[in-house]
């Protein structure tokens, strides 16, 4: 390979990690496609080992316990309402009276998550793995915003998506479609087949809402294979995959079952394979199916070499990628090693902007900020249009140059903050060394040497091309 | 794009401080004084001669042409002593000149003779002879030499400095104070220009996204021919719009206004520093009508926003305005200057025998000229801040030649600043 060692070094480390820190690019160029590949062979490589995270289940019935001393305490203390005595002056309103917010539990335990995964992300010597898990966990999103996934969402992401980051592609999608997280998001949780016992004596009946973004946006892709009837199908199928109620199970309340009273007796056929009710497993089946299928290789092959490499990826590189899935069962680990063995990544021009999230938490690696405040990042990733866990749709934050340009002076305006806050303590002369000196022309070499003072100079790197993109 | 946002200000609030020191130097108080002093570091290096212009030196006119300041120039320069004049945008200055309430140094430097901002900046605010890893100020270190028993932190009383990031000049060992300021500076035109001409030699599509985001366009238009570079140029500076003008006399006032009134209150700090960035003035410098004229406006705001806020205290203040070197005596091929050596210093406040220029003239005569292109420096900056520190707040001698300011027993402090 002609690259330059500390040119392929600084490519690892933007273009596949969470961006260098002060000494990594010297310490990957001896063998920058070699570092990546250790970073996946790590012991737990993707796992967060923080204390205190609750399973999903725990948080979900903490919350429980939450809401119901909410309530009671709202039912013995009743705030009065409307209740004018016309002898007095006027109130003040009600809203007005000083009350001490604290974050309720949701919120705490989701700020509880958003520090471990910054952390994460921070502490990394690579962070090849834990970009993986941002590129998983965005195809497999849920959203923080609807209320009942909030408290969910870092524990989801932990659970479904890091446990299985160099497993199989069709553990992490059972892991994913049997979440309780994932059925709240996307309604699954609700669903109840018309022919379930539940289904005659409620009248109530199916969602196809989660069948459908499976089929379109987890596995095969849009326009491929299949069919509304199929969605249909499959909807019917996973009737009974669930969230336990408290009131069912208080000691399980909150995790995954499957409710045969919801689930929609009889075979189901699907892109022209029968599959007999078996209960839970005839749901499992279709997605060993689905993880198997040429079309998903295509699908994850092309939305991977698009994340990593470029908004247009090179067709060699999908074909490479859908092979590799195919051959090894979907092999997660195989398919990111294949990812960094080609050829194409390295020579792909690095014009791809780095999403907010990822323009952040490489801004704090090189600028050596190891324990930031977690509120302010997480309002500079709002600001950006990447709020953690929160995309505007089930197919997740967009992975195209044309979405995140439109932030751009957004990101002037948090470089030129965090700059103008560290500016004084930082050297950008040594950040520029250690950051993107072996990719910079000559130009932004210039234009930071001659900047009027150090936080200028750092604002001014952190926008730079070679910083802003990979 | 949907943003989830809160608002800008609750992101940028939290980012800004001001830092100083509060406590009474001992020997003054013993005789019943008790002194201030706040220095103003202009980060970018002030033009010293479009700020004080040396209109009784037969060479001026033909080193700035048309764009040198003139008594009956329009505007016409304020005239000070006879041969120098200040820049029309500080009014309050000249003011406070004609009531012997600021001084001028001029032909000033620190020791430093290269040309590199942020070691300039070292050099002008550690202390030290020459660049090199530094984390402490001569600010800071000072507090030492006023306080013989090295109690920095008497009664729980610290300095202060105001400035999103603490100054180098007043880090140290001392405790230092910091506030948040409720505004913060403007993204600075000067920084977006710089970010756009990088992009427009490297990155077409950025530079793209950047103009329409920033609405540039729409600002050339209003602003006239002055606002954009002619095609292909390399832009450097636009005039500065009306709101940004507004904007930066308003952070300038607000920042120093309120380092004034913490400085002024009878248990606040004693020392403080702040720093104003945007100095750096490569192309359309605007000395009377552009970018330089609204800094210089600006500061001359600022200076106001400092004597009103410190009330009686104004009479026993010294405020310290410097750069880390001065600019190009001649203009540049895009009107503005590049990097150079001495440039000037203001002093203000109402401790000081002011109404004066200070300054051994080098003259502008090519040969005059530092390196045939810069105004030569016949005063050291660390003799003027010697000098403050001596006379007015009665620092030992021997400590401002060693700890203060290391190896430079030659440097004199300069006498007779206040009195």
């Amino acid at each position: 390979m002609a690259l330059e060692r500390t040119v392929a070094a600084a490519i690892a480390l933007h273009r596949f990690g969470m961006g260098p820190r002060a000494g990594s690019i010297a310490a990957v160029a001896s063998d920058p496609r070699g570092a990546l590949l250790a970073d996946l062979e790590r012991p737990g490589a993707g796992r967060i080992i923080a204390a205190g995270l609750m399973s999903s289940g725990e948080a979900a019935r903490a919350v429980f316990a939450f809401r119901e001393e909410q309530r009671r305490a709202a039912a013995a203390s009743p705030r009065p309402r409307n209740n004018v005595d016309p002898n007095m002056q006027p109130a003040e309103p009600a809203a007005a009276t000083p009350r001490v917010q604290m974050p309720g539990l949701p919120q705490q335990i989701y700020l509880d998550e958003a520090r471990a995964r910054l952390g994460a992300a921070l502490d990394a010597e690579i962070g090849f793995a834990e970009r993986l898990v941002w590129f998983w966990s965005n195809h497999f999103c849920v959203s923080a915003d609807k209320g009942q996934v909030r408290p969910l969402a870092g524990a989801y992401e932990r659970e479904a998506i890091r446990d299985h980051l160099t497993g199989r592609f069709g553990d992490m999608l059972v892991a994913v479609e049997t979440h309780p997280a994932m059925l709240l998001y996307l309604d699954n949780a609700n669903s109840i087949g018309p022919n379930s016992v539940a289904g005659r004596n409620r009248g109530r009946g199916l969602n196809e809402n989660l069948a459908r973004e499976i089929l379109e946006l987890h596995t095969l892709g849009v326009r491929t294979v299949y069919s509304q009837a199929d969605v249909t199908s499959f909807a019917n199928v996973i009737t009974g995959w669930t969230v336990i109620l408290p009131r069912q199970d208080a000691m399980r309340a909150g995790e995954f079952t499957f409710n045969e009273r919801m689930h929609q007796p009889g075979d189901q056929t699907l892109i022209g394979k029968t599959y007999p009710d078996d209960g839970y497993r005839q749901g499992h089946a279709v997605l060993t199916m689905l993880a198997r299928h040429p079309a998903t290789a295509r699908h994850v092959a092309r939305k991977l070499a698009r994340h990593f490499v470029a908004a247009d990826p090179p067709l060699s590189l999908v074909e490479r990628l859908s092979k590799r899935f195919l051959d090894t069962d979907g092999d997660l680990k195989e398919l990111a090693k294949a990812l960094v063995t080609a050829p194409e990544p390295w020579a792909a021009p690095r014009g791809k902007l780095k999403r907010p999230g990822e323009w952040i938490v490489g801004a704090l690696r090189a600028a050596g900020i190891k324990e930031p405040d977690v509120r302010p990042v997480m309002q500079a990733q709002n600001m950006l249009g990447e709020p953690l866990w929160r995309p505007p749709a089930p197919n997740g934050f967009a992975d195209d140059d044309t979405t995140w340009l439109d932030g751009l002076a957004q990101r002037l305006d948090v470089a030129n903050q965090l700059a103008r806050r560290l500016g004084g303590a930082v050297d950008p002369k040594a950040v520029f060394e250690d950051t993107i000196a072996p990719i910079a022309s000559a130009d932004t070499r210039q234009t930071i040497a001659r900047a009027e003072s150090r936080p200028q100079a750092l604002a001014l790197l952190l926008m730079s091309p070679e910083f802003l993109r990979r | 794009m949907r943003l989830h946002a809160p608002t800008r200000r609750e992101l940028l609030l939290g980012s800004g401080a001001l830092f100083a020191w509060a406590h009474v130097p001992k020997l003054a108080r013993a005789e019943g004084r008790d002194p201030r002093l706040l220095v103003i570091v202009l980060r970018g290096a002030l033009d010293g001669l479009a700020a004080v212009a040396p209109v009784g030196d037969p060479d001026w006119n033909r080193l700035r042409g048309d764009k040198a300041l003139a008594l009956d120039g329009t505007p016409a320069a304020l005239p000070l002593d006879g041969f120098f004049a200040l820049n029309p945008a500080m009014p309050n200055l000249h003011r406070l000149y004609n009531a012997g309430a600021a001084t001028i140094v001029h032909a000033a430097a620190t020791p430093y003779r290269e040309r590199s901002h942020f070691d300039g900046q070292d050099v002008l605010e550690s202390g030290l002879p020459k660049p090199g890893a530094v984390t402490t100020g001569w600010l800071n270190r000072a507090l030492a030499a006023l306080e013989p028993e090295g109690r920095a932190n008497a009664r729980g009383r610290h300095g202060f400095a105001v400035g999103p990031v603490t100054p180098l000049v007043v880090r140290g060992p001392a405790p230092v104070l910091s506030w948040t300021p409720p505004r913060l500076p403007p993204a600075s035109d000067d920084t977006i220009m710089r970010l756009l001409d990088l992009y427009r030699h490297t990155d077409p599509a950025l530079a793209r996204v950047l103009e329409e985001r920033l609405g540039l366009a729409a600002i050339a238009r209003a602003g006239g021919m002055d606002a954009m570079p002619a095609n292909g140029q390399r832009p450097g500076a636009p005039a500065t719009p009306a709101a940004g003008a507004a904007q930066v006399r308003a952070f300038f006032a607000e920042a120093a206004g309120a380092a004034a009134k913490f400085l002024a209150r009878p248990d606040g700090p004693r020392i403080g520093a702040l720093a104003f960035d945007g100095w750096d003035t490569h192309a359309n410098e605007g000395e009377l009508n552009g970018r330089l004229a609204v800094l210089l406006g600006a500061l001359d705001g600022a200076v106001a926003a400092i004597e009103t806020n410190m009330g009686a205290a104004w009479r026993e203040t010294v405020v310290a305005i410097v750069t880390e070197f001065g600019r190009t005596a001649r203009l540049n091929g895009t009107e503005g200057t590049d990097h150079g050596t001495a440039t000037v210093a203001f002093l203000a406040g109402g401790a000081l025998k002011g109404g004066r220029v200070v300054s051994d003239w080098p003259g502008l005569k090519d040969a005059s000229l530092h390196e045939g292109r810069d105004l030569k420096a016949t005063a050291d900056l660390r003799a003027v801040f010697k000098g403050l520190l001596k006379d007015h707040l009665r620092a030992g001698e021997k400590a401002l030649a060693g700890a203060v300011f290391p190896d430079s027993a030659t440097v004199k402090p300069m006498a007779g600043l206040v009195g």
